[in-house]
């Protein structure tokens, strides 16, 4: 009998074990630690990708490969004929994750919705503060309390938001991650338990994967969700392996320790893309590279100064040398993946000769300026000396005497926005949020004066467009007239648009079902592995 | 003895509190604003940012905030890292467990090999083995750790594909940390083929982080037992008619520790230093990592928290090797 016993504990042990070899554990090297997992606390790629993406969901989502929004948790919405209520329909049946700590009672309400939003802009909630130092970045930079005069109630599957007023990219804002669906039952929980910081480290969400747990600095393990509203996911195990070093994490790739990595080094594509059982993916990054005059100081006050200048650069140069290859000539101030993009934009030629003589023309000799080379490399911008080298020659061959200056990111982002800045600065941007109005207003908007708009450029008609399209309720409608606003940016020339750089997944060919996002988001919902 | 260890002691105090002031001024004094790196190119309106100074005590004079701080050290409290929110104390100790097993497997690396090829350089001295040896620890000493540890993992783990590429073991085993020792927790996990997976992902990085120690340590040797095997009591012990491995282990040796004990533990700083850039290459969780990033983010609570804790390590290893010096050698201790 107990030799009997012995046989079967060792049948099921060795079924056991079987099947948990078999479980398909897509392993993706990334490129750093989360900072936490709420979404909502930090503004990092690499916190959102660990978190945000994985583990919740928000009302409305980006469609897979656009930067345009679908329904998420909420099924529809209606907006008011005023453009000031939003009324989302949620979806019935969500479920939450469970954990040892935690199993959730109910489904997915609107006190969910309201508690997430709540919690980042009302400071009697218990959760304002519920971290030390929890400043709520992204929902205060995306203007979310001036906006928002109140969400309310109106069932358990339904929740209105009234603006302050029309805003379109509001929708927009709420696919981000700073908006994920937390649940309100597991924040009392851990608020009567005494811990309610472990909702920032045990996470607990409605999407496609469930936390499992998190190795400081070495690994995050997530399972797949079995109730996942849209379905369970065809990998068992997703696991991050945290790997800071780009040469490392290639080794890794090819040596098969893991399925998919992040940014590889611009040096190594070409390797990366001759090996037989890897495959590269790309796409231009939903990105600008820039440099921003100061338009409040003589002689770049002028749109024609500014012209000649910029005819005077060799952006091509520029693509070759600092982004590798890995970018294309900006003409346009947002990217081509993004709605709205005017492709008919004539770029200004390099032409040093026509430079030269516009200079003249307009009356400047012995012209001398500083540019500001950031001290950092940024997707946007990999290598801000080298190009500001570049750029020195470039303007050497015209006549225009170039000093470089630098200073340690802080100081460079801080004194860059200066209203008194002496010199053009080399900056950039990564799109938040797929929307236009998040590179036009952000970046050159009067209200951005002082601020985020380094070239300090404040043009009525442009940013009367800008405003404008923000209140209209279509897409088609808006299109117009950023479209419009583009034409007037391009005409007064506040930056040279230097590029946009483009964004490589590297992945073994087994993978299959990876989409990549112009947001620059990792997604792993609906990846599988071919045996 | 006990009046010596007292002593020692007595001056880890001033050194305590200058070593609180410096990490404390070091951070501040490089150029660079954390929230203003927090913000990134978006900037931030001049309001939010008195907001976040003031939530954070940084509006605070500097006298106030450092002693804001030594209080708090006092309690046992070094603050809450800017980034991830999380106390400073609870993140080092998360780490710094990869980290000592790193360092002790590196150090004792580095002393079973560079003992006795230092006792080899000296005996066969001027021989082609001396020359190899020091030759060796020469370029050992100068190769520059990043290129060195790149350079194997390109070599074991990507061509001959014989080591993992880095990590500190294989994805497949997952187990709660009980001691936060790889090794040790991949024994008690009881999961098949976890030790040796753990064991495998060591090696590459012991060998990059005990390459400095291990040069230092055999040239160490090789001139301190130089120094002894032309002493008297050396020649007498070989008149005696003492096989040469007595007089060599017996004699020569323990004389020639007294040095090589000191270097060793002066090796502790080198191998917190050089953990820094091992970790970055092989993704190893531990502290020196988690300084560099903190650096680069103007985290001061972490990077003040860290180094004062570091270097509480450092002073408490220096005491206890004065501690060593005086029991291998007693005239130390007067």
């Amino acid at each position: 009998m107990s030799h009997l016993k012995t046989l079967l504990a060792t049948t099921m042990l060795v079924a056991c074990f079987g099947a948990a070899a078999q479980a398909k554990t897509l392993v993706y090297c990334s490129e750093g630690s989360p900072e936490g997992f709420d979404p909502a606390l930090y503004t990092s790629g690499t916190t959102f990708d660990a978190s945000a993406h994985p583990i919740y969901n928000r009302l409305l989502e980006f469609k897979k490969g656009t930067t345009e929004t679908e329904p998420g948790l909420a099924e529809s919405y209606e907006v008011s004929e005023d453009g000031l209520e939003y009324t989302f329909k949620l979806r019935e049946g969500v479920k939450f994750h469970s954990s040892d700590s935690f199993t959730p009672t109910r489904d997915l309400n609107a006190d969910d919705v309201i508690f997430s939003f709540d919690r980042q802009g009302n400071s009697e909630n218990s959760y304002n503060a519920y971290v030390s130092g929890a400043s709520w970045e992204y929902y205060n930079s995306m203007s979310m309390p001036d906006l928002v005069a109140s969400i309310e109630k109106v069932d358990d599957l339904t929740v209105k938001f009234t603006l302050t007023a029309p805003n379109a990219p509001f929708l927009a804002n709420l696919a981000m991650p700073f908006a994920s669906i937390m649940s309100k039952e597991y924040a009392d929980q851990l608020e009567a338990a005494g811990t309610p910081e472990q909702l920032n480290q045990a996470p607990i969400g409605t999407g496609p994967f469930q936390f499992v747990a998190y190795q400081a600095d070495a690994a995050i393990r997530y399972s797949s969700f079995d109730d996942y509203w849209a379905g369970v996911e065809p990998i068992d195990d997703l696991v991050f392996a945290i790997t800071t070093d780009a040469s490392v994490r290639q080794q890794r790739l090819a040596a098969g320790e893991c399925h998919i990595m992040a940014y590889p080094n611009p040096a190594d594509l070409e390797s990366l893309q001759q090996n037989a059982d890897l495959t590269v993916m790309e796409q231009e990054g939903l990105n600008v590279g820039y440099f921003a005059y100061n338009t409040t100081q003589e002689p770049f006050d002028r749109p024609e100064v500014r012209r000649a200048l910029n005819m005077a650069i060799n952006k091509q140069a520029i693509i070759d040398a600092v982004y590798q290859g890995a970018g294309t000539v900006a003409k346009a101030p947002i990217p081509p993946t993004m709605w709205s993009y005017n492709d008919n934009l004539v770029d200004d030629e390099y032409d040093p000769e026509a430079a030269r003589a516009a200079l003249e023309e307009a009356g400047v000799t012995d012209l001398s300026m500083k540019i500001w080379a950031m001290p950092v490399s940024r997707p946007y911008n990999p290598n801000a000396r080298r190009m500001a080298e570049l750029m020195q020659a470039d303007f050497d061959a015209i006549g225009v005497d170039v000093e470089i200056v630098s200073y340690e990111w802080g100081e460079y982002l801080e004194r860059s926005s200066a209203e008194d800045r002496d010199g053009a600065v080399l900056l950039g941007w990564t799109g938040d949020n797929g929307d236009p109005d998040n590179f036009l207003a952000v970046l050159l908007g009067c209200d951005a004066v002082g601020g985020a708009n380094r070239a300090q450029w404040c043009n009525e008609e442009f940013d009367a467009l800008v405003q404008e399209a923000k209140t209209l309720p279509t897409q088609e409608e808006r299109a117009e007239l950023y479209t419009q606003a583009q034409e007037i940016f391009k005409q007064e020339a506040p930056w040279a648009t230097i590029a946009h750089s483009v964004v490589y997944v590297p992945m073994r060919s087994e993978v299959t079902g990876f989409v990549q996002s112009p947001l620059g988001d990792m997604t792993f919902d609906g990846v599988d592995i071919a045996e | 003895m006990l009046r010596f260890f007292l002593s020692r002691l007595a001056l880890i105090i001033p050194t305590f509190i200058g070593v609180s002031i410096i990490s404390f001024a070091f951070i501040r004094l490089l150029p660079g604003d954390p929230i203003m790196l927090l913000a990134g190119e978006r900037g931030m309106s001049a309001e939010r940012y008195a907001q976040l100074s003031a939530e954070m005590g940084f509006d605070r004079p500097l006298v106030a905030q450092y002693f804001d701080y030594l209080m708090g050290i006092l309690q046992g409290d070094l603050g809450t890292s800017i980034v991830t929110r999380r106390p400073v104390l609870d993140e080092f100790f998360t780490l710094f467990p990869a980290t000592i097993e790193l360092a002790l497997c590196a150090i004792v690396l580095a002393t079973a090999l560079g003992i006795p090829l230092g006792v080899l350089a000296a005996v066969k001295r001027g021989t082609w083995i001396d020359q190899t040896v020091m030759g060796t620890a020469l370029v050992g000493y100068s190769m520059p750790i990043f290129w060195w540890g790149l350079l194997l993992i390109i070599l074991f783990s990507g061509t001959l594909g014989w080591t993992p590429v880095s990590g500190r073991i294989s994805l497949l085993y997952f187990f709660p940390p009980v001691t936060g020792f790889m090794l040790i927790d991949s024994l008690l996990s009881g999961q098949d083929g976890a030790f040796l997976s753990a064991l495998s992902h060591l090696i590459l990085p012991t060998i990059v982080l005990a390459t400095i120690p291990l040069a230092v340590i055999a040239r160490q040797t090789r001139s301190a037992m130089l120094e002894v095997l032309g002493e008297d009591y050396v020649r007498t012990a070989r008149s005696k008619g003492l096989s040469p491995r007595r007089v060599i282990g017996l004699h020569a040796l323990r004389n020639a520790m007294i040095p090589v004990v000191t270097t060793i533990g002066l090796q502790v700083g080198v191998l917190l230093a050089g953990a820094i850039l091992t970790e970055t290459i092989f993704s190893w969780p531990g502290i020196g990592k988690w300084m560099v990033d903190s650096v680069f983010r103007r985290d001061y609570a972490v990077v003040q928290g860290g180094l004062l804790l570091i270097a509480i390590i450092i002073m408490f290893v220096n005491l206890l090797v004065d501690m060593l010096y005086g029991l291998i050698n007693p005239r130390i201790r007067h």
